[in-house]
């Protein structure tokens, strides 16, 4: 295996080992999301009719909220005993090491979302199994544009004093295009007939992004994080 | 062929956070098989100063040579050279101590790994307690294998940022005789502390920093109360 696929591995082997053992950001970030999901629910659905096409956007904020808590965790435990600085001073790729934290971000936000879509199906009648592999490309797709940027962003902010505040002040602005199109897309796919192309337009856009933003994340990780 | 050295050289290095002033125009050189100590009152400039040699800093101005190479001309490579040991010790509580080691020994593209763990934990004196996680470990245990960690590469030079703090007398002997172990084997050592005892026993050269600038650099042999009479306790 290529040294840079190989550290990358290491580090995200590493991060789920860690969230096994302690399982802290996995429970945190699901019950988050359920209970975003739960209280736009209670705003939203009257009588027990949802209003029309909350269900998509309701799906994404959830995701980005649940994204940005398990970003924050995840680098406040790399923090927490300055092993963020023992990757970097590795004689190995520092784009490698983000792949690697990126992989495991991603990962982590699919496991919530499996419990988060189905979720949102059945409190907003929306109907997730119409075109359930089209679902799961825009889920994928919007999930690795958007930790592309909140990876590198939550790796840079590590050390300042205001991170909590700063990371989703830094994240959303730029991530708006990922979840417009990830709203736009999975609305396609909610509709009654379904707009396969409509949809796949916005997954070929979502795609677009993630060789945009992870191409800049990893040309730009280095020397952000040499301070 | 890997990268090398026998000296390490600060030259006229200044670091600035913003408008504030780190560090100011400071040189100094330690050569394999000595023990440098950076002594100075907090906020002197000296966990900066390690943080340039590790190369997780970079000057505002001057530079650094391992060797004849600055930290940008020997690359990454460099850095399979350096072991650093902070007080934050670099250590993943929820993995074991094994774990911990298997990881970061990967990461370095250690040979041989299982071995090498292996003789780590023994040296570290934790072979009965290898696979129970380091959330469980009391500091001296944490201290220990922190170093064994730090050192699973066999770095040049091992850089150590009051390493002392938090350990009863017997774990501070115990370091202290594994850090003489590492000079014998001509490892560059450069230690901040503040424990003046320690210091005595340990340092071949000292360094006192002052507000940034290098107030002192001497040989340690007698002289070392002296200088952080003369630097720190002024200062304090």
């Amino acid at each position: 295996m290529p040294m840079f696929l190989k550290v990358a591995w290491l580090v995200m082997r590493k991060d789920l080992t860690v969230e096994v053992r302690s399982r802290e950001i996995l429970y945190t970030t699901v019950f988050f999301a359920v209970a975003c999901v739960l209280v736009f629910a209670f705003a939203l659905v009257k009588e027990g009719r949802p209003m029309d096409d909350a269900a998509a956007g309701i799906m994404w904020i959830s995701v980005a909220f649940a994204g940005t808590l398990a970003l924050g965790r995840t680098f406040e435990r790399e923090r927490h005993s300055e092993t963020l600085r023992a990757l970097m001073l590795a004689p190995v790729s520092r784009p490698a090491i983000y792949v690697g934290k990126l992989l495991g971000i991603v990962l982590l936000l699919l496991i919530v979302e499996t419990v988060l879509v189905p979720l949102v199906g059945l409190l907003f009648h929306a109907p997730i199994g119409n075109r359930p592999l089209m679902l799961i490309a825009l889920l994928v797709s919007g999930t690795i544009g958007f930790s592309a940027v909140g990876t590198l962003f939550a790796a840079m902010l590590v050390r300042a004093r205001s991170r909590d505040v700063m990371l989703p002040i830094l994240l959303y602005p730029i991530t708006i295009p990922v979840i417009i199109a990830g709203v736009r897309g999975t609305a396609a796919l909610f509709e009654a007939v379904p707009a396969d192309e409509l949809a796949q337009m916005w997954i070929a856009l979502l795609l677009f992004f993630d060789i945009v933003f992870v191409t800049l994340s990893l040309w730009t990780f280095e020397p952000l994080m040499t301070e | 062929m890997t990268f090398d050295f026998t000296e390490v050289a600060v030259r006229d290095v200044s670091r600035h956070y913003g408008r504030r002033r780190a560090l100011a125009r400071v040189s100094l050189a330690c050569r394999s098989g000595e023990v440098l100590g950076l002594l100075g009152p907090n906020g002197a400039g000296k966990s900066t100063l390690l943080s340039i040699l590790a190369t997780t800093l970079v000057p505002s101005s001057g530079d650094v040579l391992y060797g004849s190479k600055t930290a940008r001309e020997a690359g990454p490579s460099l850095r399979a050279r350096l072991g650093f040991l902070s007080h934050d010790l670099h250590l993943y509580p929820e993995l074991t101590a094994r774990e911990n080691l298997q990881f970061f020994a990967k990461l370095y593209g250690v040979a041989g790994v299982g071995d090498r763990v292996a003789a780590a934990l023994e040296r570290a004196g934790l072979a009965a307690r290898s696979d129970d996680v380091v959330s469980g470990f009391s500091r001296g245990m944490r201290q220990r294998l922190a170093l064994e960690r730090a050192l699973l590469h066999a770095p040049r030079l091992l850089l150590l940022d009051e390493p002392f703090t938090g350990l009863d007398d017997a774990s501070v002997a115990a370091l202290v005789s594994r850090l003489r172990e590492l000079r014998a084997a001509d490892r560059i050592l450069v230690v901040v502390t503040h424990d003046l005892d320690v210091a005595e026993r340990l340092l071949d050269k000292v360094a006192v920093l002052k507000d940034g600038r290098l107030v002192a650099f001497d040989d340690a042999h007698g002289r070392i109360r002296e200088h952080y009479r003369a630097h720190v306790t002024e200062a304090t």
